[in-house]
């Protein structure tokens, strides 16, 4: 039971993270729970479809489809955060004040939400098609003994739920007006280490072999699959053997999202309201 | 200004997609052909052969031979590699050129199977 219950967790681990900083992010913004929920329950559904198909979508690409499936679906999560970053920086000062109740900041705010209900339905995705898999295997093979190894697995999962409010009420414990700047920073580190992983998965599939060499080796020190390895591998790219492409496509990341973010940038015209509304 | 607001947002998303353009070229499927072939067959819950070997400094490609009714993932740390085969199928499993040495592997959803890849 304790097997079970600790491969679920691992899984659900990441996906209880990211869960956690979209709600802190999305904080206050209307219809939020529906788009997240909806987020969660595609992610579900998903898994389940890649679960089914694990067989098939691994004979994709001669025998490279899973890598490819996974390195595709992180580069979508990626190119969502990034444009959430960049609306955000934008149009963040109307949503914060008291615009948020105007129909048209409203709409504008579903567009955002969507992109992060993408990221989110893409965590769920990724980490539960292996718990759907492990599930299935359990239900297929084990019989009457398979009780004691679905409660564990169903023990795992709350934990991992338990993660995300932590996540998300650590996160909100943070005041108010120091808390865009530190989601913002999140956001921005977790696309540029959900582009790193991407790149792993390219490397593993043979698609990408350009600066492949291991940079360094901190496995030692900090190893990845430790709690705290895992932990800063999701929310900052932490990895303890990356290799040189890792390394630029993460900067590169780092880099293009802060630069479009001066880009799109609104001049803060109106300054003095932005305070006013706040308090 | 609401024009403004369209023009920004879709300088920015053609911003992003050319720099995500100039990485396709870096993609190239080159490294599985030239790959040393190892053979590995999961049963019962166990690897067979618990050890295989491969040469130092080539590119290698375990080809995993699932024949249980459950899903199992190939997993190494020391490889960089994690892979789920499921029931009854095959994957491969690329693994970059290696130094000598004793590489563990197991299966992520059965911490009872393990083996090693040994590379002299």
């Amino acid at each position: 039971m304790l097997a079970a219950l600790i491969i679920v967790f691992r899984e659900v681990f990441e996906a209880g993270l990211i869960i956690g900083i979209v709600l802190a992010v999305t904080g206050g913004v209307p219809h939020r729970d529906r788009w997240i929920g909806g987020g969660v329950l595609a992610g579900v559904l998903g898994a389940s479809l890649v679960a089914a198909f694990a067989g098939a979508l691994s004979q994709l690409f001669a025998g490279m489809g899973q890598e490819l499936f996974n390195a595709s679906i992180l580069g979508v999560a990626v190119i969502m955060l990034t444009w959430h970053n960049v609306w955000m920086a934008r149009h963040g000062r109307e949503i914060a004040s008291e615009m948020r109740a105007v129909g048209q900041a409203v709409a504008q705010g579903s567009k955002s939400l969507l992109a992060l209900a993408v990221v989110v339905a893409v965590a769920v995705l990724r980490e539960g098609s292996e718990v759907a898999l492990f599930l299935y295997g359990i239900v297929a093979s084990e019989g009457s003994s398979g009780l004691n190894l679905l409660l564990g697995s169903a023990i795992g999962l709350a934990l991992g739920a338990a993660v995300c409010l932590a996540t998300y009420f650590g996160l909100m414990k943070i005041p108010q007006r120091a808390l865009f700047a530190t989601t913002t920073a999140l956001i921005t580190l977790l696309a540029a280490g959900m582009a790193g992983q991407a790149v792993l998965f390219l490397e593993r599939a043979g698609w990408l072999t350009s600066l492949d060499q291991i940079v360094w080796d901190s496995s030692w020190l900090l190893p990845e699959d430790s709690i705290i390895g895992r932990t800063l591998h999701t929310l900052v790219g932490y990895s303890d053997q990356p290799t040189g492409m890792q390394l630029l496509v993460y900067l590169a990341v780092l880099l293009i999202t802060v630069l479009l973010m001066r880009v799109t940038r609104t001049p803060p015209a109106h300054g003095p309201i932005v305070t006013a509304a706040k308090g | 200004m609401p024009e403004q607001i369209g023009t920004t947002t879709m300088k920015a998303i053609a911003i992003a997609s050319v720099a995500l353009g100039l990485m396709g070229p870096l993609a190239t499927p080159s490294r599985a052909q030239q790959a040393t072939e190892v053979q590995l067959t999961y049963a019962k819950g166990q690897f067979q052969p618990a050890e295989i070997s491969a040469p130092a400094d080539k590119p290698i490609a375990i080809r995993v031979k699932n024949l249980d009714a459950k899903a199992m993932e190939f997993e190494s740390k020391s490889l960089r590699v994690e892979k789920v085969v499921a029931a009854g199928s095959e994957g491969v499993v690329n693994v970059r050129p290696l130094k000598p040495g004793r590489y563990e592997f197991y299966d992520d959803f059965n911490e009872k199977a393990r083996g090693a890849l040994v590379v002299q």
